[in-house]
């Protein structure tokens, strides 16, 4: 094999290079607004004493959940409190809500257009699978780059790890909507609009929630390894603790991101059992 | 002005469907056309018109373009070629907001599987084509309440779709088809699904419901028996095209070839031939004359009993010759012999309605039109003679099996 290696990793770093010199009016603008999203819902959550919040998501439990959703989650936020990681776990949930929400703000129309057109959706699903395997390190090298040290770069690559399912499920909701029922809006005379607000989204809702819960739980899974680019929360305190070789406040901080997982996980399903139940 | 006319109206599948219209044109069998132009035919230049009011089938086995062609009436299929008019406009050259108003206006739509939309409630997939059309809230539940009282599901507007067994579902999809009042309803293969009972049940109501709106109806079925009983004109499918086009009684009874005849050749005709069919001039007797001249009609004509008729031909009541020679004796009038206890029947009966009654009395069946005007009388060997395909007895006194032998049952 006399052939010269490829200058691949040239390539990508030249890319780097022009994007930061080219691009970084919107680099900045993306880490205003995704950084003041963060700021803004982080105050907000630790400017209430913690017992208001624990009450507040006990009561969406309660409301959405049945009774032991309300019980799990009121004992669960008091374990976190108790164990003195409250504003960790609020800084670490204010991440993962941002990320959440601008996967789900940009993964459903995505989807949706997927679902639209085949062409799309042949090149979407390789970059979705690139997204998806591409070890996340990797491409927290380039999110420093572009967007500094802190949360901005933790919420980008939680996004790009996390979005896949949401889009992936919308398409997928969308297509599944049996062929006969988009026949019976058609020859009703529904414009497109009228066809996807009245029937598609609806009929594709639980496989979209299920896309959705998807996305959340990804993005939970990512705190810690955005906590090394300085995102703050209950990930850098795990990750603190595994250098430092401190098995017990690393499973403290574990254990905070599970009730954290388990909460919302059961939040979004439980969702998902309503929008299968009619309207 | 006719409803929908179609001229040389083609469906053809494939890569650059038009291609295949001059091959078509030049006639191409459908073989030819899959292996030397990759192309499927859906539908194969149709010609055929349907009149306002009408009930028209179009019949055909699986695969025969029956849907497909339906599908070509209001462009859920986009036509390769041919035109399509609809009330004089080409339906095929209509703009895409065209076409939603034509949709949403003019043409209803009723599904096999029905197709009802499983998150709406029944009212609100009623409502679905005028919601569509942007109407007010409150009138289109008006609208939508009165299509569903016309199918008889008052007071279920609130239920789910699952929540209905199969002929309901059906009646909310034929409701949902005529909320927005349209002038044309396509059914497609719409009691398929249904229990043989039930489907039985829904082509009465149609039919009751026909008669009071008076719909122009495209029915789509696989199901002969059924296509006679609905159709005003049937259309018959064959890989495409169509290949007969006419009344029930020209499709039994004139089948265009080979294909149509082994397709009806297991009809059973007592469900389609109705007493008209099967029908002879009844001997009559008008109620001024005495019974002497009613012996002396008997006689002359070789019958042993009469209707006896009012001028304006109303029945009233049969003589046998029995008790019109007791009126000769007794001195009394016609009237006063009459027996009133007649079997008779409508002429749209179906004949195999009509056996039960022909077995339970000796007389022969009088067929009594509106205002019971008598049109004929029915007895069995004419029965037989229809059911055996032979040809209905409205030829009068030179049909062997009319007149004499027939009235002698009496």
């Amino acid at each position: 094999m006399g052939l010269p290696k490829l200058p691949l990793a040239d390539w990508v770093e030249w890319l780097q290079d022009w994007m930061g010199d080219n691009l970084w009016p919107l680099f900045s603008f993306i880490s205003f607004v995704i950084g003041g999203i963060v700021k803004g819902l982080n105050n907000a959550l630790i400017w209430l004493p913690p017992i208001a919040v624990i009450i507040l998501f006990t009561a969406i439990a309660w409301y959405i959940g049945k009774w032991r959703m309300g019980v799990f989650t009121i004992v669960g936020l008091l374990l976190i409190d108790n164990l003195g990681l409250w504003n960790q776990t609020m800084q670490t949930l204010a991440l993962v809500l941002t990320a959440a929400f601008i996967s789900i703000l940009i993964g459903i129309p995505l989807g949706i257009l997927c679902a639209r057109s085949g062409k799309l959706q042949k090149i979407v699903t390789p970059v979705l699978d690139f997204m998806q395997t591409m070890p996340a390190f990797v491409y927290l090298l380039p999110a420093i780059t572009f967007f500094n040290l802190g949360v901005v770069p933790g919420v980008i690559s939680s996004i790009i790890f996390a979005i896949p399912p949401t889009i992936r499920l919308t398409n997928l909701g969308i297509r599944q909507v049996p062929a006969e029922l988009v026949e019976a809006a058609d020859a009703f005379g529904s414009t497109p609009g009228q066809k996807l607000v009245k029937l598609q989204l609806p009929i594709a809702l639980p496989t979209i929630m299920a896309g959705v819960n998807q996305t959340i739980m990804l993005s939970l899974s990512m705190v810690v390894i955005a906590s090394m680019v300085g995102a703050q929360g209950v990930g850098a305190t795990v990750y603190r603790a595994v250098t430092q070789v401190k098995t017990g406040v690393g499973f403290e901080a574990g254990i905070a991101i599970v009730i954290l997982a388990i909460i919302l996980d059961r939040l979004t399903q439980q969702v998902i059992k309503k929008s299968k139940s009619h309207g | 002005m006719a409803m929908i006319e179609a001229k040389g109206l083609t469906k053809l599948f494939g890569q650059d469907a038009k291609r295949g219209m001059p091959l078509l044109k030049q006639g191409w069998t459908k073989e030819k056309l899959l292996a030397e132009a990759k192309l499927t035919i859906g539908v194969n230049q149709a010609d055929f018109t349907i009149e306002e009011g009408q009930i028209f089938v179009i019949m055909g086995l699986s695969g025969s373009g029956k849907s497909t062609l339906v599908r070509l009436l209001n462009r859920l299929i986009e036509p390769t070629g041919g035109t399509l008019l609809f009330q004089g406009q080409d339906v095929t050259k209509m703009s895409p907001e065209k076409l939603r108003q034509f949709r949403r206006k003019n043409i209803g739509m009723v599904f096999q599987k029905f197709a009802l939309f499983p998150h709406r409630t029944v009212i609100q997939n009623v409502e679905y084509g005028l919601e569509v059309q942007g109407i007010a809230k409150k009138e289109r539940r008006e609208m939508a309440m009165r299509s569903l009282e016309l199918v008889g599901l008052k007071g279920w507007e609130n239920s789910y779709p699952d929540q209905l067994s199969g002929g309901m579902q059906q009646r909310v999809g034929l409701a949902r088809g005529l909320a927005s009042d349209p002038d044309i309803l396509l059914m497609d293969e719409a009691f398929s699904a249904l229990d043989p009972l039930i489907r039985k049940d829904m082509q009465d109501e149609l039919l009751e419901l026909q008669s009071k709106m008076k719909k122009t109806i495209v029915f789509i079925t696989h199901d002969l028996d059924e296509a006679l009983r609905i159709g005003d004109v049937i259309a018959l499918m064959k890989d495409g095209s169509i290949v007969q086009i006419g009344t029930p009684e020209d499709i039994l009874m004139q089948p265009a070839n080979r294909y149509v005849e082994r397709f009806v050749e297991d009809v059973d005709l007592s469900k389609v031939l109705t007493a008209s069919h099967a029908m002879d001039k009844a001997e009559t007797v008008t109620t001024d004359r005495g019974p002497r001249v009613a012996l002396q009609f008997m006689r002359d004509r070789g019958v042993s009993s009469l209707y006896v008729v009012d001028k304006s031909m109303h029945l009233l009541g049969l003589v046998s010759a029995e008790d019109a020679s007791r009126a000769v004796k007794e001195n009394l009038k016609l009237v006063d012999v009459l027996q009133t206890d007649i079997p008779t029947t409508h002429p749209d009966t179906l004949l195999n309605e009509l056996f039960e009654l022909m077995g339970n009395s000796r007389l022969p069946v009088a067929v009594i039109g509106d205002n019971r005007r008598l049109k004929g009388v029915v007895i069995k060997g004419a029965v037989l003679a229809a059911l055996a395909g032979g040809s209905n007895g409205d030829n009068g006194d030179n049909s062997p099996q009319n007149g004499g032998a027939a009235h002698g049952t009496a």
